[in-house]
């Protein structure tokens, strides 16, 4: 019954939101509310695996919320790539979960870690999986109110002041998004985006198209963190708890990039030449400022910050290029990014643990007392940078080969260089902060690291760090299925039929099967 | 009646861009306060100002014999409205408690986050 | 608040806002009302009684902390978009029991449920909002 095939789309928001509700109702019992955050991240998975392993076998799939018929119903719907998106997000989230609660105590999780971490996954699910564009802003809000809840998480004074930034740029990013979409809907009179598609591409001449898609680029190139407008991302990045850091750096800004991706290639497949144009130069400009950004910086978890904003360059960059190859490339550099995103702020958290502090200049020699971490870190840079056989190297080689084929020769360079930029700076925090003899300037305190964690919790931070660095490694050696699954993701953008027949084809309800009947008032 | 609204959907975005260029923390929750409002009343316009009957169907028709008004923009503004005011509660919450802690409304003095740098970058002050 | 007036008004009034919020939260399933605007009014009267009578009378009017009254709404409103499975309709769908000894009766569906959710929301978030506010000064 496909009826039941289709709620496999459900899941994947539902459970996060059941549980959040859960944990909500339960609030002030912080072991109760982890129990049911464990479980909801878990099912949350299975349930984005088996629709992953669904929408593989049978192409894409969409269901119509309350069976209104399309397009005027609002649809969930999932392809290839939001359906492998939702797995990997998933996946990540469970590790940073199982780190989080042995990062945090029992005071930062009475204060509500985790209904708002389940609220922040049900949003980012749901923003995957949508295919109403309204509905793409709604679920951006409920990102953005419980990443708000989770960022002032503690309350310290650089907290607020990164909040006060975050808060506001990030208000500022979705408001012109639903000026964009309020624009985008007075032309059409439609907000499925496998509606829009059709239409757009219809609308007579003189209908300010570039206009709406640069707005869209101005408003999502915000909330991705893409330069000009990246300067909330590293104000606030490197304030909050590691836990909270890493699940920012892992899952925000490759919302928006996803985001873009759905917008240029199936709303405006054709139109917005001029963003277009743009993007090529944003793109390279975003690799480069983060690069230099994070080399320029003292401490390790805002030099995180800046590489994150790289990355998104990286990705825009695959999007500007705009052929198979490329968007093979930043599919595959979203994936590899949310791991590795994760995995550094993660390692910092550990450093910062271990040495007492997070600036460069403070630490020294902590390979002596915490081996693990300095490998994990490694192993998740030299990804970064892009070094075979890590994860990080293919989608670079693809970007590169897709740019030479295409003549965009910027990207290519820009790729290149930020790659080699990474390198060095992953290079120096580790001769610094790990390799490096302690002398009297530097603190060594990985001996007494013990003081404040139980043996217990740095095995559980150690084993979500650990399965985040091999599995960069894995996917690094063994790239096959991300690679399959990109190119399946990539033909799926460049030709979206089978995505928009399958919002118009969505299980309806039987009483309104005479469509014909449910005009829309105009 | 669309061009009257038209010109003062620009008047707000106008107040609400100056209030957003200023620097101290309530003028930009002003100015993110009159953006939500003129996107609102943007939505409203988007959707065509129809001076007719309320958007009803009768009983036993599956289609309205006349011309009805377009209810979908007011569901999108009555969504855009509960979010935005939920939102701006935050900030203002916000906004006091970083008052009360950093003890400035000027953005130009917030710098814990960001501190103007003290050491040479990636060098260890023993190097 | 110490004022004899609004004391001795107030057990009256919020008890009559409380039916209100009731009464305008069952009448949106055919008419305008509904479950936000219900739990706007109700979470007035909370409002108002902590004026009156004090942060933590009013408290212990609401029994339970209002926070757990929101995520049981929250739990509430998710479910009935889950119930529409065991019928095997979309996510959301309405489903309606009429039963043979009131046929007329149209509340008892995954609307009103959804309905009710909404509402303890917004009482839950709201009096909390409210509280937090009043505990301040």
């Amino acid at each position: 019954m496909s009826d039941m095939a289709a709620w496999l789309l459900v899941w994947p928001v539902a459970i996060p939101l059941i549980g959040s509700a859960l944990a909500i109702a339960l609030w002030g019992r912080p072991n109760a509310q982890s129990a049911i955050g464990l479980i909801a991240i878990t099912l949350q998975l299975v349930a984005s695996l088996a629709l992953l392993g669904h929408v593989w076998t049978n192409g894409p799939i969409a269901m119509s919320m309350g069976g209104w018929p399309a397009p005027f119903g609002i649809a969930l719907a999932a392809d290839t790539l939001g359906a492998g998106l939702t797995v990997a997000a998933s996946a990540v989230a469970l590790a940073i979960l199982v780190y989080g609660l042995a990062d945090t105590n029992i005071e930062q999780r009475r204060a509500g870690i985790i209904p708002l971490l389940l609220a922040l996954m049900m949003g980012v699910a749901g923003a995957f999986l949508t295919a109403d564009i309204f509905n793409l802003y709604v679920w951006f809000e409920v990102t953005l109110i419980s990443s708000f809840g989770l960022m002032v998480l503690g309350g310290r004074r650089e907290q607020l002041d990164g909040a006060v930034k975050y808060a506001f740029l990030n208000l500022l990013a979705t408001t012109l998004l639903l000026i964009a979409i309020a624009l985008l809907y007075g032309m059409t009179g439609t907000l499925s985006m496998a509606d829009l598609s059709g239409k757009v591409a219809n609308l007579p001449d003189d209908a300010p198209v570039e206009t709406i898609a640069l707005l869209f680029l101005v408003s999502l190139g915000m909330k991705s963190a893409l330069f000009p407008l990246h300067f909330w991302l590293p104000a606030a990045y490197h304030t909050p708890l590691p836990t909270v850091s890493a699940i920012f750096a892992a899952l925000l800004t490759k919302v928006g990039v996803y985001s873009l991706l759905r917008v240029f290639m199936i709303v405006f497949p054709d139109g917005g030449e001029i963003a277009r144009e743009a993007m090529v130069w944003i793109a390279v400009a975003t690799m480069i400022v983060g690069a230099l950004g994070a080399l320029a910086e003292a401490d390790i978890r805002r030099v995180i910050s800046y590489t994150v904003m790289s990355g998104v360059g990286v990705m825009v960059g695959g999007l500007a290029i705009g052929t198979e190859l490329a968007l093979i490339g930043t599919t595959f550099y979203i994936i590899h990014s949310i791991i590795v995103s994760a995995a550094l702020f993660m390692a910092a958290g550990m450093v910062a643990r271990a040495g007492g502090g997070t600036r460069i200049g403070d630490l020294a020699g902590l390979y002596k007392g915490a081996p693990f971490i300095a490998v994990a870190f490694l192993i998740s840079g030299l990804s970064l940078a892009g070094v075979p056989p890590l994860a990080g190297f293919w989608p670079k080689v693809y970007l590169v080969q897709a740019g030479l084929q295409a003549g965009e020769y910027a990207i290519v360079a820009g790729v290149l260089a930020s790659g080699f930029l990474t390198l060095i700076l992953v290079g120096r925090i580790f001769a610094l902060v790990f390799w490096r003899e302690a002398t009297d300037g530097a603190r060594v305190t990985a001996a007494d690291t013990a003081s404040t964690s139980s043996a217990n919790d740095s095995t559980l931070l150690k084993s979500a760090l650990g399965a985040l660095a091999a599995l960069t490694f894995v996917i690094g050696v063994y790239s096959v299925p991300v690679v399959d699954m990109s190119s399946r993701a990539a033909a799926e953008l460049l030709a979206p039929e089978a995505y928009i027949e399958a919002v118009f084809q969505s299980p309806a309800q039987t009483a309104a099967a005479d469509t014909d009947s449910a005009e829309a008032p105009r | 009646m669309e061009t009257i609204l038209a010109i003062l959907v620009g008047f707000l975005f106008a107040i609400s861009v100056y209030l957003l260029l200023s620097g101290s923390l309530i003028r930009l929750i002003l100015g993110v306060f009159v953006l939500g409002n003129a996107t609102h009343l943007l939505i409203f316009v988007s959707g065509r100002l129809t001076r007719e009957s309320p958007p009803l169907i009768d009983k036993g028709l599956k289609i309205a014999e006349v011309g009805i008004a377009n209810p979908l923009p007011q569901a999108l503004i009555l969504t855009a409205i509960v979010i935005s005011f939920s939102l701006f509660a935050f900030l203002l919450v916000l906004s006091r408690r970083a008052y009360r802690t950093l003890d400035t409304v000027d953005t130009d003095e917030m710098r814990i986050a960001e501190p103007e740098p003290d050491t040479q970058p990636m060098r260890g002050r023993d190097v | 608040m110490n004022s004899l007036i609004l004391r001795t008004a107030t057990p009256l009034l919020s008890g009559l806002m409380l039916l209100f919020s009731i009464y305008v939260l069952l009448r949106g399933h055919n008419e305008p009302g509904g479950g936000f605007i219900g739990g706007l009014i109700g979470a007035s009267a909370f409002a108002v009684y902590a004026i009156a009578e004090g942060l933590a009378a009013a408290r212990r009017a609401l029994v339970v902390p209002p926070i757990t009254i929101a995520g049981t709404g929250l739990l509430l409103a998710a479910l009935s978009g889950v119930i529409s499975i065991l019928f095997g309709d979309p996510f959301l769908t309405g489903q309606w029991w009429f039963p043979s000894f009131a046929p007329d009766m149209k509340l008892a569906s995954t609307v009103v449920l959804f309905d009710v959710g909404v509402y303890l929301v917004v009482v839950g978030a709201i009096a909390g909002i409210a509280f937090a506010l009043q505990g301040r000064e």
